[in-house]
């Protein structure tokens, strides 16, 4: 601590009446230095716990992950090290293809369903007089319940036999769909619930930056002649264009973290249709034990989405300046 | 509030306009019951069918009969009373630490200028650009064996608790709020005689209420909602919170039971929003809008 224990340019008043005051007079008489110290070892007194809960729990396992992809490791016994062994393994696993495909196709699926729906969903919303109350309450419902319970839900209405989704199906006259249990329809049937049960804070986000927005401007472009969906185009997209970038890029983070829908709904299945990253890096650690795989693993997903979240932070801070 | 929207209100004050109007607005207000509120309708009746009528085609908009037994074989069969008791533990453990390390954090580097408080600082929010999940299994692995003590907190309630304490995105809320806390009257508390721990408890927490508020929502609601985490640090069965424990046995249950289990396990959560929709909805919408 240097700086703590530098002596100050200018002595405050207090200190200089009783510089050598003895220690029992209470520590307000003691040296400007030692106050100073005193004062570091306050503030980081209140410090401490926090400090070592990010210490431990965030900081330090951010450098073994790094650590450990390099190392053939089993809990208990410490590591060895392997050089790049785990990142050529882990990617000639026809599983981490298939991870990777799928968990971007989630993204992009999410991002084309569960990005346009609340976008609208919130400018009709932003249109209604009557009952908002109700609707935000209504919208934002799914999101309280626990993502396991949406999951095991939307599992019922998906079964083939009495499922739900497929009874709707038929009162509509429409042919059956095998949803989460089609090789081709599962992913999307993920998607459909990741939406169904995340989309309410979207669209809460949306409503309030609409409501954001100068009514003068709509006045002007309708003066000009702007149809409806003129004005859509030329007032309330620039307008919001900063909350959409910034929800696209939020979206795309949480997306690609995707664990709970695969893992209850699919099990991965059927074949590898459904299994995502996060879901290859809980094999790898849980079912292999192979916790060198599953922290490269981890490392590139690392990579990746430290990306996005760079992107993020400095798209907020610049437009913080602004 | 009369400020105009997309429609004018002149469109809108038009016969055809109002016509309009209230057909979108019907629309909306079926398709948001459907699309919402019918899932979970359909959620709270299925378990009060009976296992023969909860798999039948077509299937029946209300019970024949209602059944309250799916909800106490639930009760009883799943033992629930443990689980829901282990999500409070884990929930108001995490809120607990979580409030009082973090308030105390964000009130150091806020107001007690602590020597490399701004690097302490950077610290903590390069931890927000690390997405959790991906850093789920080192994480995992410090909790199994951890460093210098050689304990391990698996199975137990500090493996949800101290990590709960590092979020990163509460601590800065904390500390923006603080930051907005006049210097003078700190200092007036200070010529008094207050201690700095008696200014935090005295002065700054009590004008803290909303914030302290929304960290408190935010807080109890990630550890009740979460799954992977708890999955991984707890394998012994009777110290599973709820959402792990409906998943393990959701195998081998009834349907209609497993079903009752899963309302029971939305009611805490469900209930508090009813209770506090006002500040949740208001708190999503203003974190937003400053981005």
């Amino acid at each position: 601590m240097k700086t703590a224990s530098k002596p100050p340019a200018v002595l405050p008043p207090a200190a200089v009446g009783a510089p050598e005051a003895p220690r029992s007079a209470g520590r307000r008489t003691g040296g400007p230095w030692r106050r100073r110290l005193a004062d570091q070892f306050r503030a980081y007194g209140f410090l401490a716990g926090g400090l070592l809960c990010f210490a431990l729990f965030s900081w330090y396992p951010a450098i073994r992950a790094v650590e450990i992809a390099f190392q053939k490791y089993t809990p208990g016994s410490g590591g060895e090290w392997v050089g790049t062994a785990n990142f050529t393994r882990v990617f000639h696993d026809p599983e981490f293809t298939a991870a990777w495909r799928n968990t971007l196709t989630f993204t992009l699926l999410a991002l084309l369903i569960g990005f346009a729906v609340p976008f609208v969903m919130a400018l009709v919303l932003n249109e209604l007089r009557h009952a908002k109350a109700f609707f935000r309450v209504v919208v934002y419902l799914p999101v309280m319940i626990p993502p396991v319970v949406s999951a095991l839900l939307w599992k019922w209405f998906y079964d083939p036999g009495a499922g739900l989704a497929n009874e709707v199906l038929r009162a509509l006259h429409l042919p059956t769909s095998n949803w989460s249990n089609g090789a081709d329809t599962a992913l999307v049937s993920l998607v459909i619930v990741a939406t169904w049960a995340n989309l309410g804070g979207t669209v809460l986000i949306y409503l309030a930056a609409l409501q954001s927005i100068p009514g003068e401007l709509y006045e002007a472009a309708e003066l000009d002649g702007a149809s409806l969906l003129q004005r859509i185009r030329h007032v309330t997209i620039p307008q919001t264009r900063f909350i959409i970038l910034m929800l696209m890029l939020l979206q795309i983070i949480a997306t690609m973290q995707v664990f709970t829908e695969p893992f209850v709904i699919t099990g991965g299945g059927p074949e590898d249709k459904t299994v995502t990253v996060l879901y290859l890096i809980y094999k790898y650690a849980f079912l292999y034990n192979d916790f060198g795989g599953a922290c490269a693993l981890s490392v590139m997903l690392l990579v990746l989405l430290s990306a996005f979240s760079a992107l993020y932070l400095r798209l907020t801070r610049s437009e913080e300046d602004a | 509030m009369s400020t105009r929207t997309l429609v004018s209100p002149l469109t809108l004050g038009r016969p055809r306009g109002r016509a309009v109007y209230w057909t979108v607005f019907g629309g909306v207000v079926v398709l948001f019951a459907l699309a919402f509120l019918f899932p979970v309708y359909w959620m709270v009746t299925g378990a009060m069918k009976s296992p023969d009528e909860v798999t039948r085609t077509p299937p029946t908009l209300l019970p024949d009969h209602w059944h309250i037994g799916g909800y106490t074989d639930a009760w009883d069969l799943m033992d629930l009373p443990t689980h829901l008791w282990n999500t409070v533990v884990q929930a108001t453990g995490a809120w607990l630490l979580q409030i009082v390390f973090c308030t105390a954090a964000a009130y150091a580097l806020s107001k007690l200028k602590p020597a490399f408080g701004k690097v302490v600082l950077g610290g903590i929010l390069a931890t927000l650009m690390v997405p959790a999940q991906a850093l789920v299994v080192p994480k995992y692995l410090t909790v199994a064996d951890l460093p210098v003590l050689h304990t391990s907190l698996l199975n137990s309630p500090l493996g949800i608790w101290l990590p709960a304490v590092a979020n990163a995105f509460n601590l800065y809320l904390l500390k923006r709020f603080f930051d907005q806390i006049p210097r003078d009257v700190l200092e007036a508390a200070e010529i008094d005689g207050a201690g700095k721990l008696r200014t935090l408890w005295s002065i700054v927490l009590p004008m803290s209420r909303p914030v302290l508020g929304v960290v408190s929502i935010f807080a109890l609601v990630a550890v009740w909602q979460d799954f992977l985490w708890p999955l991984m640090v707890f394998s012994d069965t009777d110290k599973q919170p709820i959402s792990v424990a409906l998943v393990q046995l959701s195998q081998n249950i009834q349907l209609t039971v497993l079903i009752a289990a899963m309302v029971i396990a939305s009611i805490p959560m469900v209930v508090m929003f009813l209770v506090f929709q006002r500040h949740i909805i208001a708190g999503i919408s203003a974190g937003s809008t400053k981005g």
